[in-house]
């Protein structure tokens, strides 16, 4: 698995470890339960593989924490219990999508702060513009007397 | 032999590099044409002799000569012969070998074609992408050479990673690094531009066919890999969001900015600097890419700090050239003159908002991927940042810029009238209506994203075909007066309209397989069946079959459709004894544009097996999109300004034969 991925990494290429993931066995009888089970599983990272969620991953842990989310699912949880329970038990590590805290205010803050920067300073700069009037610098005299004898080459020079 | 004439060719190729590095500077420096047109023949003579390095590492490969110790790790002798040549780059040091293939590719195109550029430019063009030549070749020879005997040959060779053997991998990393080192194009011409202290619409308009070119490549490259992946993984995604493939994705987005930016420069001469700087940034994140990837810094940060030789040469390598490009840039960027007003609404005002997004979309792309490394590396905290991350702050970002792409073409440089377009767009906006309306009817209120995802891939498409009937005066005009404006119509405008269908056509893909993809996971006995979307899949049996390297347990399906064959399907598992690793060789079945996709999971004792049964519908758009916007991109390069180039001086009074 682990020199799989190393491998796959090492060549620059889209190919994490072939994979069959939910067995036949593991699928819950209740459809609306099974299909909440699949949603969470794409929440959760294996944490033995690389960037697979435990949906995707066929290693043994990515199979036990599906049935440990069905159990939990099974026992009744709500789906924020059942994360809460995985963070609790192995860490933030396991949460494919990380919680917004002060730690991870970067990850999450920078794309909105840097859209509305950019808006923001391109509002500014046309606006800028604006101010500026598009009037060029008048002629200097020298420029003005070429100007004349361009137009009207017969007219005597001033 | 064949080993060591490819080193040294290696080494002569460096050699060149070194001397193409400084003496066109000088050349430069003290207005000494020989001097700088010195460059050009080295640009030439290094694409021949890295040509034959990367020639005799292929003659390695097929002669299977395990005494290289790369042959050695990567090769089996039974391996079927077109995985002998593609496992040349299916390695580390290959892999460099052909990115440095690919840069002198580049080098020596700009020496033969750029026969219209200023000397002085063309000069310092090559100088620049002759030190980014020198630095690969170093790092290539000191920490990755391809050509190290064994004290002694091995019998056989290890195999090639079973997952690599695969005609993806022929096309894939030679497509995707066609991109990325195309880039550096872009790149050398905007630190020329920088050292000259001058630019012009002109400059846009040279580097536009190169960056064209690269984009082109980088674009199938990613959708190739995409479908590979695809079918190769076995469980029916196209799109990971896994650092490789944000690695890849993240000069496609800076480049696609780059090629609309250069286009306000060169017919409006505005947005210099931003261009300047977007051609920094797509090579810096093509070599940003390669740093995540070739380092193993990805894995974890702490194989990187383990063996970090490589690692820390490419992380200089990315230092020097993206910390003195953006150095060079503050430093002689606002020397340079902004030209061309405009107002917000404007087709320049149109492309500044393309800009915004696509910038916007790779940073996110940056954060998040970088995020969890800079993370650990600072704090030892580990978090992971995944799908359901991008998905909620990448895909926002393309709504705004897919509604307004219809928009822009219809605008008007300078000034625009945004009412009057919208107008024009009538016809996108009733059929964008109808999908969404007729989707949301069949649909039900299984959430908005269908109806919503249909109607904007509508709108795109129809909206670049308003575009086309706009300028060539359809449905308005006697039919041959449209036929020659048809044919009048600058292929540039052509390339723009099928690209930007192109992307309409990828997100209909999209917004099908996300909303409506189906699955069947079971255990099946022979002659029981599963059905599917209205296909009924009927499990044969298992066989065994042998392969040249491997053995392979198939088996076999028959589908049907309302109790009538249409036909079979064999997914496999693959076993490779060398490695002792196996694979899973899903069975795709194409309907039109959808899929159906089954793969195999575990045989158990009651000779049951698992399967896993997809429906896909309109997958195939997905990478077919992706296919319409390089033929954009080709229509766009095939334009007549870019094939004749800048005006030329007129020819000096050229031999005319008597009459």
């Amino acid at each position: 698995m682990r020199r799989l991925a190393i491998i796959a990494l090492a060549l620059a290429l889209v190919v994490p470890a072939a994979a069959f993931a939910v067995q036949p066995d593991e699928i819950l009888k209740d459809p609306a339960l099974e299909a909440r089970a699949r949603d969470l599983s794409r929440e959760l990272r294996c944490m033995v593989c690389q960037n697979q969620s435990i949906d995707d991953s066929d290693a043994p842990l990515a199979r036990d924490l599906r049935l440990l989310v069905r159990q939990r699912l099974q026992a009744g949880d709500s789906d924020q219990q059942v994360l809460d329970f995985l963070v609790a038990r192995y860490g933030e590590f396991v949460l494919l999508k990380p919680r917004l805290e002060w730690h991870t205010l970067l990850l999450w803050g920078l794309t909105p702060a840097a859209l509305v920067a950019g808006g923001f300073a391109l509002m500014l700069m046309a606006r800028r513009r604006r101010a500026v009037p598009l009037q060029a610098t008048p002629l200097t005299a020298d420029e003005e007397k070429r100007l004349a004898t361009l137009v009207d080459p017969a007219a005597p020079e001033r | 032999m064949i080993p060591e004439l490819g080193h040294y060719a290696l080494v002569l190729a460096l050699a060149l590099a070194v001397v193409q590095a400084f003496v066109p500077l000088i050349g430069a420096l003290y207005r000494d044409a020989t001097l700088m047109r010195l460059a050009t023949s080295t640009a030439l003579a290094q694409f021949v002799f890295v040509a034959v390095s990367f020639g005799a590492l292929t003659a390695c490969y097929v002669t299977s000569d395990f005494s290289v110790a790369n042959v050695f790790e990567n090769s089996h002798s039974m391996m079927p012969l077109v995985y002998k040549f593609t496992s040349v780059w299916g390695n580390h040091e290959g892999s460099m070998l052909l990115w440095v293939l690919i840069l002198s590719l580049f080098g020596a195109g700009v020496a033969a074609f750029g026969g219209n550029l200023p000397v002085r430019l063309k000069a310092l063009v090559l100088a620049v992408q002759s030190w980014i030549a020198t630095s690969f070749y170093l790092f290539i020879l000191l920490t990755s050479n391809p050509f190290l005997r064994l004290p002694q040959a091995p019998f056989e060779g290890r195999d090639l990673n079973p997952i690599l053997q695969d005609p993806g991998l022929a096309i894939h990393p030679p497509l995707l690094y066609l991109g990325y080192v195309g880039f550096s194009i872009a790149f050398s011409f905007a630190i020329a531009a920088l050292i000259e202290g001058r630019i012009d619409a002109a400059w846009a308009r040279w580097v536009r066919p190169w960056t064209l070119a690269a984009w082109m490549a980088l674009t199938v490259g990613i959708a190739m890999g995409s479908y590979w992946a695809y079918y190769e993984l076995g469980w029916g995604g196209y799109w990971f969001w896994d650092p490789v493939e944000n690695a890849s994705l993240m000069p496609w987005l800076a480049g696609t900015a780059l090629l609309h930016s250069a286009v306000v420069m060169e017919k409006r001469n505005a947005l210099k600097i931003w261009t300047l700087l977007l051609a920094i940034l797509a090579f810096s994140l093509s070599l940003i890419g390669t740093f995540l990837v070739r380092s193993g810094v990805l894995t974890s940060v702490h194989t990187f700090a383990n063996d970090p030789s490589r690692g820390v040469f490419i992380l200089a390598i990315l230092v020097f050239f993206i910390g003195g490009g953006l150095t060079l840039f503050a430093w002689r960027a606002p020397l340079l003159k902004q030209g061309g007003l405009f107002a917000p609404i404007s087709r320049e005002g149109a492309l500044v908002f393309n800009n915004l997004f696509l910038t916007t979309a790779c940073l996110t792309v940056f954060v998040g991927t970088l995020y969890p490394l800079a993370l650990e590396a600072l704090t030892g905290e580990k978090i992971s940042v995944g799908a359901p991350f991008f998905n909620l702050t990448f895909a926002p970002l393309f709504v705004p810029l897919l509604v307004a792409m219809p928009f822009g073409p219809l605008l008007a440089w300078k000034r625009g009238d945004i009412y009057g377009a919208a107008q024009r767009l009538v016809a996108a906006f009733g059929v964008a209506l109808v999908g969404l309306a007729a989707t949301f009817v069949a649909h039900g209120a299984h959430g908005v994203l269908a109806p919503f995802g249909i109607g904007l891939a509508f709108f795109v498409m129809v909206g670049a075909l308003v575009d086309l009937a706009e300028r060539t005066g359809l449905f308005r005009l006697p039919l041959a007066t449209v036929k020659a404006r048809a044919a009048g119509l600058p292929r540039s405008a052509w390339g723009t309209a099928v690209a930007h269908f192109g992307v309409g056509v990828t997100v209909l893909g999209i917004v099908c397989v996300t909303s409506w993809a189906s699955e069947r996971i079971v255990s099946l006995k022979p002659s029981q069946h599963v059905s599917l979307a209205g296909y009924d899949v009927t499990f044969d049996g298992v066989g065994q079959r042998n392969g040249p390297n491997f053995r392979e347990m198939v088996a076999h399906f028959t589908v049907r459709r309302g109790g009538v064959v249409i036909g079979a399907m064999d997914p496999a598992k693959r076993t490779f004894a060398t490695r002792a690793m196996s694979t899973t060789e899903a069975a795709l079945m194409t309907r039109g544009v959808s899929q159906l996709y089954l793969s195999l999971g575990d045989t158990n004792e009651d000779g049951s097996v698992a399967v896993r049964l997809y429906h896909k519908p309109l997958v195939l758009l997905i990478w077919l999109g992706a296919v319409v916007m390089m033929l954009g991109g080709a229509l766009s390069l095939s334009d007549r300004r870019l094939r004749i180039g800048a005006p030329k001086p007129a020819a000096k009074s050229a031999l005319q034969p008597a009459e």
